[in-house]
């Protein structure tokens, strides 16, 4: 499988990053050039192997149910790009 | 007089103790250091006068009984600090500043350590040399004929402010070799510990399976130090390990004798410069006479780490950074509806490696894709977990060279992402599988670059790690020849 243009607008659009039509000609290159590389992987067989997500073999385990009051409202808000008293402002989604 | 910042983390808290120099002196040296080094562009954020001001209290509170007192200590930028800019290195957080505190900086900041600035890193530590970050190329202090160096990546802007002397340690994150790659391309220590050894809690996320915080120091005992600090379970990250732990710098010793070392024949890869063969050699020699047991080993599934890597690491990278939305942290651009707004803002704020990271990594959980790719490379991670249990068996650490070759010139490999991703091809094993790993200074090759040794170790054994360290450092004695060549 290798990846063209029509691919690289699909996966832009999935990713919400707008590409050029110079950045996609440059994508076509790498990305096929990143999977031919991982496609190694073919090689193995791998039928009766267990997928790993994680190495970690911790547990979940229970916090103790206690309330922490933090109210960081108007510090976090500071970071937003626009805002309105107490709200996040975005473009308008609604007709 | 002493020059402070020549010592060692561990000797110039001993100095604060001891009261043979202040907090401030000591603070203010670093300071002064740090102002005449901005040609290695290391930091991104600097924050010398409340470090100054931050000393001055500890001296006045007479109490010096912390571990890292007075300790001016610069952090990876990756770290969230409570106030101050934090970046990732990335245009999309240029202008982010955290109302919290990461556990492990938390941890630093609890023993009197002082935050000294933010230092340069790969955008969201995507890259081996430094050269992906927003904020331009950070300099090494190694050159060669003098023509400057990449410091290695993505922890880059540490490993330079370690070697060159312009914080007294550092922490950095390891994903794929972020550490301890930059700590041989610097000739400095540099310790990935075992996955779940300290919190992820505030770090900006890359790969959040892979990624871990660990020291970059001057020498092994200084990330013994650093690493008795920084780890520990943390109820607000979910994988770091509820193991006890004694002290690692209390424990440290020089003794190697019946360990037993194996050396993985499937590291010796194809066009290995002889140097970094001999130095291979050198390692096992040392060891060898210092009583250890040298065993040929086998890793069969070596070769497959590289590419599952780069399935994984993208994929949770892609998940991680749909954040950066333009909503309520970071830049935004304009759009005429709230996706185009979405489309721009990352268009906009993220560099070229790390929107192609997020491509890949879409594109490999897309549907009908998830399978044959992400799927695979779990499976095959397995595997190479697995070479590593069955080696376990036979062996207590493993010894291989931390880096194919030397530091390399800027656009060396910039054209080509698969000759750059070839940088971590030694080091992104331990990630996968999850093992603690060091990279250790050996020696200088004939250019006058660090050349340097990696070791694994057993999940939570990073005490042998750092015992074997320690060890072949007493006997190499490597000694910094950083020349100031910048001031």
């Amino acid at each position: 499988m290798s990846i063209n243009k029509d691919t690289i607008k699909k996966i832009s659009k999935l990713a919400r990053i707008s590409v050029t039509n110079e950045e996609t000609d440059r994508l076509v290159k790498d990305l096929n050039s990143i999977l031919k590389f991982v496609e190694q992987l073919k090689e193995l067989n791998t039928d009766k192997i267990t997928p790993i997500a994680s190495v970690s073999d911790q547990v979940l385990t229970m916090n103790k149910d206690e309330i922490k009051k933090i109210n960081e409202k108007e510090e976090i808000l500071k970071n937003a790009p626009e805002k309105n008293s107490n709200y996040y402002i975005v473009p308008k989604v609604i007709e | 007089m002493t020059d402070l910042t020549k010592l060692t983390l561990v000797e110039s808290i001993k100095h604060v103790k001891d009261k043979k120099c202040s907090a401030a002196e000591l603070v203010s040296a670093y300071v002064k250091r740090i102002e005449k080094s901005d040609k290695l562009n290391c930091f991104n954020t600097k924050d010398l006068e409340n470090a100054v001001s931050k000393a001055k209290k500890i001296d006045a509170s007479k109490k010096l009984d912390k571990a890292l007192v007075g300790a001016p200590i610069a952090v990876k930028d990756l770290f969230c600090t409570k106030g101050i800019k934090t970046t990732a290195s990335s245009k999309i957080l240029s202008n982010f500043i955290p109302t919290y505190e990461s556990t492990v900086t938390e941890k630093l900041w609890n023993e009197d350590a002082i935050l000294i600035g933010k230092l340069n890193s790969d955008e969201f530590a995507m890259g081996s040399s430094n050269e992906t970050s927003n904020f331009g190329n950070v300099l090494n202090p190694y050159r060669l004929n003098n023509e400057n160096l990449v410091p290695g990546g993505s922890s880059g802007g540490c490993a330079s402010a370690v070697a060159a002397d312009l914080t007294s340690a550092t922490v950095g994150t390891d994903t794929g070799g972020s550490i301890r790659q930059p700590a041989a391309f610097t000739g400095i220590v540099g310790l990935k510990p075992t996955y779940g050894r300290c919190s992820r809690w505030g770090i900006v996320a890359f790969a959040s399976s892979l990624d871990q915080a660990g020291p970059m120091t001057k020498d092994v005992k200084d990330a013994a130090l650093m690493l008795d600090v920084i780890s520990g379970y943390d109820e607000k990250d979910s994988t770091s390990a509820n193991k006890p732990k004694s002290s690692f710098l209390n424990s440290i010793k020089n003794n190697v004798k019946g360990l037993r070392v194996g050396v993985p024949k499937e590291y010796r890869v194809d066009n290995m410069p002889k140097e970094v063969d001999d130095l291979w050699q050198e390692g096992i020699k040392i060891l060898k006479e210092n009583g250890a047991v040298i065993k040929d080993i086998s890793l069969p599934h070596t070769k497959y780490a590289l590419p599952t890597y780069y399935i994984i690491a993208p994929a949770e990278a892609s998940s991680n950074l749909a954040r950066y939305d333009g909503v309520r942290y970071g830049i935004r651009a304009e759009g005429k509806d709230l996706t185009e707004m979405y489309e721009n803002t990352r268009s906009k704020g993220f560099g070229k490696e790390v929107k192609r990271r997020i491509m890949i990594g879409t594109y490999v959980l897309s549907s009908g894709y998830y399978d044959a790719y992400y799927l695979k490379a779990q499976k095959v991670r397995n595997l190479i977990k697995m070479d590593f249990d069955n080696a376990y068996k036979d062996v207590d650490v493993i010894l291989t060279p931390t880096t194919p070759t030397p530091a390399f010139k800027f656009g060396a490999n910039t054209d080509d992402p698969i000759a750059m991703y070839l940088n971590d091809i030694f080091t992104v094993t331990a990630n996968l599988a999850g093992l603690p790993a060091i990279s250790l200074p050996i020696k200088y090759n004939k250019d006058g670059l660090p050349l340097s040794l990696q070791l694994f170790g057993k999940s939570f054994d990073e005490q042998t790690l750092l015992n074997t360290a320690y060890s072949i450092e007493q006997q190499v004695n490597f000694k910094s020849q950083v020349k100031d060549w910048w001031m």
